[in-house]
C-alpha cells in the first residue's frame, strides 16, 4: 500500500521529531545521572584538598583541577598561533600543487589517528627523547600534536569559505595580500575558528589516555610546567578503575561537565568580543 | 587631451584560452565609457585588466600595453597596490564588508596607513557625501554595512572606493543587482563624479549605456568591434555586428 503524500510527512516529521527528542534526553539523563550522583560528594572540602589516594579515593580534586586548568593554557597557547599559522598558509598562501594536496590529505589522515597513538608518540619524544618526564609540558606538547591537524584543518575551512568578492574588494582598494588576511579573511572566518578552538578546549578537558601516558598520574599540586599532574578526566579513570569510590568519581564527572560548560562560555564571550573589535564595532 | 588610460594591442589568456584578442582603446579623462556585449565577449576581463584584478587569477597573462598617464601599469617596478589605489573598483554584487559602514569607507585609508580618527572622520563624511549616502546613514555609521539596502550597499561600495582618492573608477556591471530606482541613483551619481574622476563601466543594459556615457565601446568575442561617441554608436553604428547587437538581434 502507498501512503499518501500527506501521511509520509506526518511520518518523517515524527520520526525526526523522535529522534531529536531521544537526543535531548540521552543528555539530559547522562548529564542528569552525573550531577545527581555526584553532587552529594561535592563540597567545598571535596573542591580544595587533593586526593589522599587509597582504595576509597580519600581526599578531593583541588590538585586535578588546577592540573587541569594548566594544561588547558599551555596547550591553548602553544596550539592557537601555530594552527592559525598553519590554516593561513594553507588557505592563502599555499600554490595549487600536487605536494600541497598531499600534505593537505595528510593531516587529515592524521586529524583521524586514534589518541593513544599519539600519546605513544608523547611519550617516546617529550618525556623520553627530550627528557621533559612526565611534566605538563609533555602533556600539553602531546595535545598540541593531537589537535593541530583538527585546527587547522577546521580554520583553514573558515576562512575558505570567505567569499571571493570580499578579497576582491579589499585588494581593488589598494590592500596588500597581508592585509586582506588579517584585516578581512580572518575576521569574516572568526566565528568558525573560534568553534574549532572551543572543540579543542573541549578535547584537552575530556582527552585522559594521553595524559595519562605524558603527564604521569601525580596528585600532587603542580608548581610549574615541568611538574607532572593529574587531570581531571585522568582521576575520573583513576577513580573509577583503582578504588571503589564511584561516587567520587561522578563527582569529580560533575565538575568536569561544569568545568566545560564554563569554558565553553568563556571562550564564546571572549571571541564575540574579539570578533565586534576586529569589525570594528565600538 | 591625452587620454587617462592608453590600451595598445592587448592579448588576454586565461590558461590557454583567449580572452581578449588585440585590444586598443583609448579612455578619455573626466568622462564615462561604456563597454557593452554579450556574456563571455570580454569586457569584464578587460575592465579587470586595468587595475590588473586578473592578477589574482591563476593562469591569467596579457600581452601588450595598458598605460596609465602615459606609463605601463604592467612594466618592471610597478607597485600594484599603488596602482589599485588610483584605479578603483566597484562590482557587479555590493560586496560591503561584514563591518560597520564607518569601517567600509575608511577601510581603504587605514590599510593605507591613515590613523589620526579626525582625518577617517571627515574622509568618511565626504565620502559618504560624495556616493550620495550621507544623508541615508549619517546617524547610523555604527551599524552593520550589510544592514543597508542593496543599492545602499552598494552606494557604500562606491563611498569606499572613493575614500582612497582614486583616479579610475572601474564598475563591473554595478547595477545588474539592483531594482531601478536604485539604477537610477547611481546613473546620477556617476554624472556627478566624472567631474572629478575617469569612469569605465562595464554594462549589460544598452539603456544605460546610451543614457549614461560619452563614448561606448563594443566588444565581441575577445575583439574590440567599434569604438566612439555613444551617440554615434547607437544612431550610426559602422559595423554590422554593432548594429546586431544594439538593436536586439542577439545577446
Amino acid at each position: 500500500m502507498r501512503l499518501s503524500r500527506r501521511m509520509t510527512q506526518k511520518l518523517a516529521f515524527g520520526l525526526i521529531w523522535t529522534s531529536g527528542a531521544v537526543a535531548v534526553l540521552v543528555l539530559v539523563f547522562l548529564i542528569g545521572y552525573v550531577v545527581v550522583r555526584g553532587a552529594p560528594e561535592i563540597s567545598f572540602e571535596f573542591l580544595t584538598t587533593p586526593p589522599r589516594g587509597g582504595l576509597g579515593g580519600e581526599g578531593g580534586i583541588s590538585s586535578c583541577i588546577v592540573s587541569t586548568l594548566w594544561i588547558i593554557v599551555t596547550t591553548m597557547v602553544l596550539l592557537t598561533p601555530l594552527g592559525l599559522g598553519a590554516a593561513i598558509y594553507m588557505a592563502e598562501y599555499a600554490p595549487d600543487n600536487r605536494l600541497i594536496a598531499f600534505v593537505r590529505y595528510s593531516v587529515e589522515l592524521l586529524a583521524g589517528v586514534p589518541s593513544i597513538v599519539f600519546a605513544l608518540f608523547g611519550y617516546a619524544v617529550f618525556v623520553l627523547a627530550l627528557t621533559l618526564h612526565f611534566s605538563i609540558l609533555s602533556g600539553a606538547l602531546t595535545l598540541v600534536c593531537l589537535l593541530l591537524p583538527y585546527l587547522t584543518r577546521t580554520a583553514e575551512e573558515a576562512m575558505r569559505s570567505v567569499p571571493r568578492a570580499q578579497r576582491e574588494a579589499a585588494l581593488a582598494l589598494g590592500a596588500t595580500k597581508w592585509q586582506v588576511v588579517t584585516r578581512v579573511v580572518v575576521p569574516a572566518a572568526m566565528p568558525g575558528i573560534i568553534t574549532g578552538i572551543i572543540l579543542c578546549v573541549g578535547r584537552t578537558v575530556s582527552e585522559s589516555a594521553p595524559l595519562f601516558v605524558t603527564m604521569g598520574g601525580s596528585s600532587q599540586m603542580p608548581d610549574g610546567l615541568l611538574s607532572p599532574g593529574r587531570t581531571l578526566a585522568v582521576h575520573v579513570f583513576y577513580l573509577a578503575m583503582e578504588t571503589n569510590a564511584l561516587e567520587k568519581a561522578l563527582a569529580t564527572g560533575a565538575v568536569l561537565v561544569v568545568l566545560i560548560l564554563v569554558t565553553n562560555l568563556l571562550t564564546n564571550w571572549i571571541s564575540t568580543r574579539l570578533q565586534a573589535r576586529m569589525m570594528g564595532a565600538t | 587631451m591625452d587620454p587617462k588610460i592608453t590600451v595598445r594591442d592587448v592579448d588576454f589568456f586565461y590558461g590557454t584560452v583567449q580572452a581578449l584578442k588585440k585590444v586598443s582603446i583609448d579612455l578619455r579623462e573626466h568622462q564615462i565609457t561604456a563597454l557593452i556585449g554579450p556574456s563571455g565577449c570580454g569586457k569584464s576581463t578587460f575592465l579587470r585588466s586595468l587595475n590588473r584584478m586578473n592578477d589574482t587569477i591563476y593562469g591569467a597573462k596579457l600581452v601588450g600595453d595598458v598605460l596609465l598617464d602615459g606609463r605601463n601599469v604592467y612594466g618592471d617596478g610597478v607597485d600594484v597596490v599603488e596602482l589599485r589605489q588610483r584605479v578603483g573598483m566597484v562590482f557587479q554584487q555590493p560586496n560591503p564588508f561584514p563591518k560597520t559602514i564607518y569601517e567600509n569607507v575608511v577601510f581603504g585609508p587605514r590599510v593605507l596607513g591613515e590613523a589620526d580618527s579626525g582625518k577617517l572622520d571627515h574622509i568618511a563624511e565626504t565620502s559618504l557625501k560624495a556616493a550620495g549616502l550621507w544623508d541615508e546613514v549619517k546617524d547610523d555609521l555604527r551599524k552593520s554595512g550589510l544592514a543597508l539596502s542593496g543599492g545602499q550597499q552598494q552606494r557604500l561600495c562606491i563611498a569606499r572606493a572613493l575614500a582612497v582618492e582614486p583616479e579610475v573608477i572601474l564598475m563591473d556591471e554595478p547595477c545588474s543587482a539592483l531594482d531601478p530606482l536604485s539604477t537610477l541613483k547611481i546613473e546620477e551619481l556617476m554624472q556627478e563624479l566624472k567631474k572629478d574622476y575617469t569612469i569605465v563601466i562595464v554594462t549589460h543594459n544598452m539603456q544605460q549605456a546610451a543614457r549614461a556615457s560619452e563614448w561606448t565601446g563594443f566588444f565581441l568575442m575577445g575583439e574590440l568591434i567599434e569604438y566612439g561617441v555613444t551617440g554615434e554608436i547607437f544612431s550610426r553604428p559602422e559595423d554590422k555586428r554593432t548594429e546586431d547587437y544594439i538593436t536586439g538581434r542577439f545577446g
